[in-house]
């Protein structure tokens, strides 16, 4: 297959991609390596290692062969040049911003993101030093009015949560290419199978393996995929790629590392510093979950559309926000960027409001009332008194997380089961 | 040869084949990406040879250093070049005035000179450009996919040790010991 000059398919990459056999027991799944550190072959070894001179493993902060495996599986499903697994994918928006940033420098956000990335970024963030300015993915214009000279990015999410906003990833792309900088995108909904950001002008991809990759509801973990797209060196914007880095004796990562070293940048300057490494085994758990990734988002997808047609039939519901409905304000980005499938989650406004909400997750017997999305159990949860509660009433609005809005993410199980569920949640006294 | 996009078939052929290589631009400090490279691929049985007239007649990494091309007192195999892209044409004309020619000519990542390569296929050289060795090695061995790196290589099979330790991956010709 290596000297075979075909590109492999989607299902085959799941399953396959960074997972040879293990090269000392010719153990064919991927071992769990649930180990701190790794043995130097000898001095000179260890320094090479040390001095980024050699491809190895040294200790699991840095890097460890199970999430080595998860790395290039993702890296290869959204066609990247390399990956860096870490603790979470709030972890991983830690890592990409301090890689890109420097204190009193800014970033453009889409302000219709998952509540956790907004909390993130307004406060988490002011203590590093970092603004975020925000812009409206129903305006793309309100992008490029709000570059600033201190702009180092621009971050968006594919399939926003919990609204089923679509971005249109490639009008935003531009924008960044004109102002020079990189354009991150969270395909944290979406996954690779419904959407491939690389292929509409994203630069760096981040997710919460949380999620649809993991799929199984039993891991946190968090990756980062560099495009090998951006040219770091141009401007010496961003002298963490561009500048002789005092942590390695002088090295200049972009011309070391060439089109991978956002992703080398992250591990040996971000990673190690900061430390949110991912544990071993829950790699394992999620590389398991990723070989039936294809299999599993077209379920998803499937069942979620029928749930949301359902849905927007009742009496009970005022609007359905789904991409995937046909007449969706989103609809037509829908068939652009995800035509495979409009993902699992979506929002529902109930015509009783606040208390409606309430009485919806309390009724619910087969959804399970939890602070999650993308597992193989439907879940459901009312936003506004939990995810997205820190937010102001008027964020929570714009974030697509208003009182009367219930989010739901709609799992594996027999579709019919699933409405079941949700009209006698819906009509319960 | 579609100087886009080398099929990793073309590129595991000149590593498997050529044994002696000229670096052209090596630098003598140990955080430049010359110095990277010709270290791992002397690691991986590769006999260096150091060309760069600033260092004549001094060692690298305990590699004789040559000023020129032609001062060099052997065949050499492949030329691998650090030196930026509008320096490489005369780089390659001395290449092609050796006698042996060398099977191939590499230009580095990041360089590319189109005339110089075509120069150089024209006389039935094989030529990469923007690429590096180590990385190409690297990705080949699966060494690399402990980075976390896309290597775009599928295998049902077990990547082979290099051998001297079990952090060496090895592409099999210089391998110390098979698996």
């Amino acid at each position: 297959m290596a000297d075979a000059e075909r590109i492999p398919g989607f299902n085959t990459l799941a399953i396959h991609a960074g997972a040879k056999p293990d090269p000392t027991t010719g153990a064919r799944a991927t071992p769990i390596y649930q180990t701190t550190s790794f043995v130097f072959d000898d001095v000179d070894h260890a320094a090479s290692l040390f001095g980024l001179q050699a491809f190895g493993n040294i200790y699991t902060r840095i890097g460890n062969p199970t999430n080595a495996v998860l790395e290039e599986r993702v890296a290869a499903l959204e066609g990247g040049t390399a990956g860096l697994a870490v603790a979470s994918g709030h972890a991983a928006q830690v890592v990409v911003m301090q890689t890109l940033l420097m204190p009193g420098d800014e970033f453009v956000a889409s302000k219709k993101l998952y509540g956790g990335s907004i909390n993130q970024f307004n406060h988490a963030f002011k203590s590093f030093g970092w603004q975020v300015v925000w812009a409206d993915p129903d305006d793309i214009s309100s992008f490029e009015k709000a570059i600033t000279p201190k702009t180092k990015a621009i971050f968006i999410e594919s399939i926003a949560n919990p609204g089923g906003v679509i971005t249109d990833i490639e009008a935003v792309s531009k924008i960044a290419r004109k102002a020079g900088v990189p354009l991150i995108v969270d395909n944290t909904l979406a996954t690779p199978y419904l959407c491939k950001p690389f292929n509409y002008g994203a630069d760096i991809i981040v997710h919460s393996l949380t999620k649809f990759l993991g799929g199984h509801g039993n891991s946190i973990g968090g990756m980062i995929v560099d495009g090998g797209t951006f040219n770091w060196s141009r401007e010496g914007r961003y002298p963490m790629l561009s500048e002789p880095r005092p942590e390695y004796s002088g090295i200049v990562l972009h011309e070391t590392f060439g089109n991978f070293a956002f992703a080398i940048a992250c591990r040996v300057l971000g990673l190690r510093d900061l430390g949110p490494a991912l544990s071993p085994f829950n790699a394992f758990l999620i590389l398991t979950g990723i070989e039936t990734l294809p299999l599993r988002m077209q379920r998803h997808s499937d069942n979620a559309l029928a749930v949301a047609e359902w849905l927007s039939k009742r009496p009970e519901v005022a609007w359905v926000s789904y991409a995937g409905l046909p007449g969706d304000k989103y609809n037509a980005l829908a068939k652009k960027y995800t035509p495979k499938g409009s993902g699992a989650v979506m929002t529902v406004g109930l015509k009783g409001g606040y208390d409606a909400g309430v009485k919806l997750v309390s009724n619910v017997q087969l959804f399970s009332h939890l602070a999650n999305i993308g597992d193989t159990r439907s879940l459901i949860i009312h936003p506004a008194s939990t995810t997205h509660k820190q937010l102001s009433d008027a964020q929570k609005v714009q974030a697509g997380a208003g009182p009367d809005v219930v989010r739901l993410s709609i799992g594996l199980e027999d579709k019919e089961d699933i409405i079941a569920d949700l009209e006698q949640g819906l009509t319960a006294k | 040869m579609n100087r886009d996009g080398y099929p990793d078939s073309y590129i595991r052929g000149i590593l498997n084949t050529v044994k002696t290589i000229a670096m052209v631009g090596i630098s003598p400090k140990d955080n430049r990406p010359s110095y990277f490279a010709f270290k791992y691929l002397l690691e991986r049985g590769y006999h260096m040879v150091p060309v760069n007239p600033g260092q004549a007649g001094k060692e690298i990494l305990g590699q004789k250093v040559y000023a020129t091309l032609a001062d060099i007192p052997e065949p050499v195999d492949m030329v691998d070049i650090f030196r930026a892209s509008q320096f490489v044409m005369p780089v390659v004309q001395e290449a092609l005035a050796l006698k042996p020619k060398p099977q191939v000519i590499w230009m580095q990542l990041g360089i590319r000179n189109d005339e110089a390569a075509a120069l150089a296929e024209a006389a039935g050289i094989k030529v990469v450009m923007d690429r590096c060795p180590k990385i190409e090695y690297g990705r080949l061995s699966s060494e690399i996919s402990w980075m976390g790196i896309n290597s775009r290589t599928l295998s049902s099979k077990r990547a082979q040790n290099f051998g001297g330790g079990f952090q060496r991956m090895g592409l099999g010709i210089n391998n110390k010991r098979e698996p």
